[in-house]
């Protein structure tokens, strides 16, 4: 069978050897958790804790105040002892909630209900969106809103994103190993509630032994596809994973749903399953702590609120001096300014670079239009012309050359012989110009 | 348990924080590396005149590219090699016995006028040594074509001058061109070893063709503009080449002789230079083409590989607004 794939793309050293063997563990406990009460894109959340209160495991601590948002919840049992800010891995501030944890993981509710097949699509959604899922591969869009397109948009595709394309980052590989079930039961979730007939597990080539599982999983269910896909990054973006799977492509500037696709990520198709069967919000995911710069790189389940610092060091620790600690990964995950920062919803690993991988790049070049940047752009735009029309303030003629369509993946700047920073010169321009 | 702290200083750059290898410095060199073989050859058969005005070339493109830099408080930017690579193809593309201010004259255009006075490197709008090459040719007409007879011995310093093949073929046709070599296998044989009359570089098509394989396996130059380049040209030569009748040119001749491999692999896939886009470069490539048999059957010069890049230069800003890139997802509006 040929590997389905899209134009254009990179080859990175994939670094997941590091990682990819290490079964999921569970942290230690931590001793406190903070929690930031907005983790998504969309509304703000309202706070409904004070200080001083006592919470249970999987208790509301901020809810949604409009339709585009997802409600938090606290990750462990214990007592709200300080409203703070704390910052997100973007640097951004936001508010959020200290919890002290007591140890008791003492629930809420928690009730298994092994026939939630049996609920309608809306009994389905609203769990959902109880549980304050949101995408779990690092974008963090609310999932309800995802599970509810507009009536003009029918759907009739959904998509489970295993590409995991991101070098280094293992977390979505170990629990297509673990849990394939799981994986299967929340996609067939997602089926119902948006009616529809044909699903795909997208996998990227080089997991094996994933994709192995994964066929196992589906045996016996005839809506359902596995489809190994060529090793290229940015496989995993929506637009080439659908085109990929479906060989559909996406409209310039317009969401899966114009094709008739909702494209979910692995963590969150099992975080549906956990809410539609157990009622489980969204408290804790798994997080890929890796990266050369790491003594035991680990695949964790981690409490949302979890600091950064503590799953270093739960991982043995630094090896070495650390030059470089992102969140997410190296292609388009951001580089932390201090480790103080909580786990998200959306944080799917912590990579530490060492000094050696990280390439300093204190002058870049003029661009010698080589056009290895067209070659890469999985978009079909020509980066290096939106580099130099930004570079020299010509914001509206970067518009002419489809700006906004770029989903700032980062491969045109992988690529860049002369080094010129192409993603940020096209961030500068689109915050500098209207689309 | 204090032993991760946030206290270490972290770098913090934007996203994508890991890049390739790949430098301008590194396609540069590896350009200038993959010229080698021709450069060898036409010393092998030029002697040491050649050798030297090579290295004179790459010498004062060098310090010419250093001195502007520095006197206009630039950057010095001279280890990026493209200021070594513009004066290796200058000096390829000299006679071989030119006096020796003859390839510091051409650097001083190459660098200083045609790239670096239109804002350095990436910007120029023409091939730096083509322009360097055009000026020589335009000043110095008596000088730019004397064409030393190639030998194997290294020492002969008395040169004996000669006609180049596409000046035999210009003046007396191929006929008297086979003559010289004494067969069309010898003609063709030389040719492609090197031993015939002619510019420093291009007297060797196996040694060029050995270095664009390297440039094309590496990635480092696509297919499209030497295909179409070649592909035009040797149609054209094939049609209208031959004396009187059409279909009776012989476009293997003039596939190998003169400045055609260099150019199409060398020089009209400058990157800045050349339009950007794959469809772009073909129009490019089949341009060059075009032009380059224009002059050689119909122009008053025997070589119009040099003007046919340069006129196409000229149309790369056209070409890259006409040939853009299909963005993903687009539908082709049709037009009722």
């Amino acid at each position: 069978m040929s590997l389905l794939t899209f134009k254009g793309g990179i080859h990175p050293p994939d670094k997941k050897e590091l990682a990819k063997d290490c079964a999921i563990t569970h942290q230690s406990p931590p001793k406190k958790v903070t929690i930031p009460i907005v983790q998504h894109i969309g509304a703000p959340c309202k706070l409904t804790v004070v200080v001083g209160q006592a919470v249970k495991k999987g208790e509301v601590i901020a809810s949604p105040e409009g339709f585009v948002s997802a409600p938090v919840h606290s990750s462990v049992s214990g007592k709200v002892v300080a409203i703070s800010e704390a910052p997100l891995p973007t640097g951004r501030a936001v508010s959020a909630v200290v919890i002290e944890n007591d140890m008791t993981e003492q629930w809420t509710t928690l009730r298994d209900n092994p026939d939630f097949m049996q609920l309608s699509p809306d009994e389905l959604k609203a769990k959902v969106k109880d549980a304050g899922i949101v995408g779990m591969g690092g974008a963090a869009f609310p999932t309800h809103v995802k599970l509810s397109p507009p009536k003009e948009k029918p759907i009739d595709v959904a998509i489970i994103n295993g590409a995991e394309c991101e070098p280094y980052l293992t977390a979505d590989y170990r629990l297509m190993i673990e849990r394939p079930e799981d994986i299967v039961q929340g996609l067939q979730a997602i089926m119902k509630i948006l009616g529809v007939k044909r699903g795909f597990i997208g996998i990227e080539n080089n997991k094996p032994e994933a994709v192995k599982k994964m066929q196992d999983a589906i045996k016996g269910i005839p809506d359902i596809d596995v489809v190994a896909l060529e090793v290229k990054y940015p496989q995993g973006a929506e637009k080439m994973l659908i085109k990929a799977c479906v060989n559909r492509e996406v409209p310039p500037r317009g969401l899966p749903m114009d094709v008739g696709v909702v494209v979910q990520n692995i963590g969150t198709a099992i975080a549906i399953y956990e809410a539609v069967r157990y009622g489980k919000p969204l408290i804790d995911r798994v997080v890929t702590v890796t990266g050369e710069g790491i003594k035991e790189p680990k695949n964790m389940f981690v409490k949302v609120g979890t600091i950064v610092s503590e799953l270093i060091e739960q991982c043995g620790g630094f090896k070495g001096t650390p030059a470089k600690v992102i969140s997410g990964g190296p292609m388009m995950g951001f580089a932390l300014t201090s480790l103080d920062v909580p786990v998200t919803k959306g944080t799917s690993g912590i990579v530490v670079l060492p000094e050696k991988e990280v390439m300093h790049v204190d002058n870049f070049g003029p661009c010698i239009r080589c056009g290895r940047c067209i070659e890469a752009c999985p978009m079909g735009l020509m980066p290096f012309m939106l580099s130099i029309y930004s570079e020299k303030g010509f914001y509206e003629e970067a518009k002419a050359y489809n700006l906004f369509d770029c989903f700032e993946c980062g491969s045109c700047t992988y690529v860049c012989p002369s080094k010129r920073p192409i993603v940020q010169f096209v961030r500068l321009a689109k915050s500098l110009t209207k689309p | 348990m204090q032993m991760v702290q946030s206290q270490q200083k972290l770098l913090v750059t934007v996203s994508p924080h890991i890049k390739s290898e790949e430098t301008t410095a590194r396609i540069m060199w590896s350009v200038s590396l993959a010229l080698l073989p021709a450069t060898l050859m036409g010393i092998y058969f030029f002697g040491p005149l050649a050798a030297i005005n090579v290295a004179l070339s790459i010498v004062s493109a060098v310090v010419f590219e250093y001195l502007y830099q520095r006197a206009l408080k630039k950057p010095i930017a001279v280890n990026d090699g493209s200021a070594f690579l513009t004066g290796l193809l200058l000096g390829l593309n000299l006679p071989p016995t030119v006096p020796f201010y003859i390839p510091i004259i051409g650097s001083f255009v190459a660098v200083v006028i045609t790239k670096q006075l239109f804002g350095g490197l990436g910007y120029n709008v023409f091939n730096p040594a083509l322009i360097g090459r055009a000026f020589l040719l335009i000043s110095f007409p008596k000088l730019m074509t004397i064409w030393k007879e190639p030998t194997s011995a290294f020492v002969q310093i008395d040169a004996k001058t000669t006609a180049t093949p596409l000046g035999i073929l210009k003046e007396e046709g191929l006929n008297k061109l086979i003559e010289v070599f004494g067969d069309t296998v010898n003609l063709y044989t030389q040719l492609l070893v090197g031993h015939r009359a002619g510019s420093i570089g291009e007297t060797s098509a196996i040694a060029i063709l050995i270095g664009a394989a390297f440039l094309l396996y590496r990635g480092y130059i696509s297919w499209h503009i030497p295909v179409s380049f070649l592909g035009s040209a040797a149609l054209l030569a094939w049609v209208f080449g031959g004396k009187g009748a059409l279909f009776t040119g012989d476009p293997i001749v003039h596939l190998l002789s003169g400045g055609m491999l260099l150019g199409a692999f060398f020089m009209a896939t400058d990157y800045v230079t050349c339009p950007a886009v794959k469809t772009g470069q073909l129009v490019f490539g089949a341009g060059c083409g075009i032009l380059t048999m224009l002059i050689r059957l119909k122009g008053g010069y025997p070589e119009g590989v040099m003007f046919a890049i340069l006129i196409m230069n000229c149309f790369t800003p056209l070409i890259d607004r006409g040939f853009k890139t299909r963005v993903f997802g687009q539908v082709k509006v049709v037009k009722r």
